[in-house]
């Protein structure tokens, strides 16, 4: 049973290292595809909007992890 | 006949991608190896890969039973949340937040676990010995099999994907086998910041597919996106790298 645990773990570790950025990057994948579709866009500027949201979150990742640089 | 654009990137993505993990596979097989004996270290790690074989031949055939669009949706999904993890992770070590992964101490840190681990009888095999190669050689296995079928199995790419990850393997294989020690000299930051980015910009061009999105230049879109994560990551490494205003206060005063 530890085994399988161990297993699961190290498997979900394989895709969720900072918990906020997955969270993030399946909400905003999620708000994509559930609302993007009744905005005034077209199919390309839906496209363009989905991969601007999944950097801006990357970006807000690197930048909120602890033990960096703070300004001021 | 297969076009470049089209297969390029799957083929590079799956070759770097894998490189990465050959490379941890093959330290920990070489600590193994070294400490407890070749034999129980080859056993293990030849268990791992008749465990994937039997893996991918059980659900392989099931991609293919799967509606294109939530191919697409789910590893896409999957890539990005990979792709992403990889990335943040080589900004971090290239910006010197978080330390670089160093394959010499890995393997230093194996093998003194591994002394300290409980002795291998002189006749029966060496269940910790065993036991480590196979986890080793199965869980990186995995992540290269995942990434094969994530970047070939969307666009019909396996084979060229699958290509990719076979001549790294040949490759890391082979040179463990020539140098007997693990490959400290591979830029391993480099290469996983550029698998980070690769692998993203797939996720990214996948999830849009899955989502019936449209890309301006079709597959041309994920070289546009690999440009993109590029410039940022590289502009992220950089004011993450610099002194802040309060560290030139600390050293006037």
């Amino acid at each position: 049973m530890s085994a399988l645990v161990t297993a699961v773990r190290e498997v979900w570790g394989l895709f969720v290292d900072d918990g906020k950025l997955a969270l993030g990057l399946v909400v905003w994948c999620a708000i994509a595809g559930l609302l993007f579709r009744a905005l005034p866009f077209s199919a390309e500027a839906d496209a363009l909007l989905l991969a601007s949201g999944c950097v801006a979150i990357l970006v807000a990742s690197v930048f909120a992890t602890p033990g960096r640089r703070r300004p001021g | 006949m297969l076009a470049w654009t089209h297969a390029g990137p799957s083929i590079l993505a799956a070759f770097l991608a894998s490189l990465v993990e050959f490379v941890e596979a093959l330290t920990i097989v070489l600590a193994v190896g070294t400490v407890r004996g070749w034999r129980p270290a080859l056993i293990g790690a030849g268990a791992g890969i008749l465990f994937l074989v039997v893996l991918v031949l059980l659900f392989g055939p099931l991609l293919g039973s799967i509606p294109i669009n939530m191919l697409q949706l789910v590893v896409g999904m999957l890539l990005l949340l990979f792709g992403m993890r990889w990335l943040r992770k080589a900004i971090l070590r290239a910006a010197g937040i978080i330390p670089l992964h160093d394959e010499d101490a890995a393997f230093a840190s194996e093998t003194s676990q591994l002394r300290a681990a409980t002795p291998a009888g002189s006749r029966t095999l060496d269940p910790v010995a065993i036991a480590t190669t196979f986890k080793a050689v199965l869980l990186e296995g995995l992540e290269v099999v995942f990434i094969v079928i994530a970047v070939g199995a969307t666009g019909n790419l396996l084979l060229p994907a699958s290509f990719g990850a076979a001549a790294a393997g040949v490759l890391v294989v082979g040179l463990g086998l020539v140098l007997h020690r693990p490959l400290a000299r591979v830029p391993e930051n480099t290469l996983k910041f550029a698998v980070g980015i690769l692998i993203s910009a797939f996720g990214i061009y996948w999830v849009g597919e899955g989502l019936r999105f449209a890309w301006p230049g079709a597959d041309l879109a994920i070289v546009a996106l690999a440009l993109v994560l590029l410039a940022v990551a590289l502009v992220c490494a950089r004011i993450l790298r610099s002194p802040s205003p309060s560290t030139f206060k600390e050293l006037r005063s």
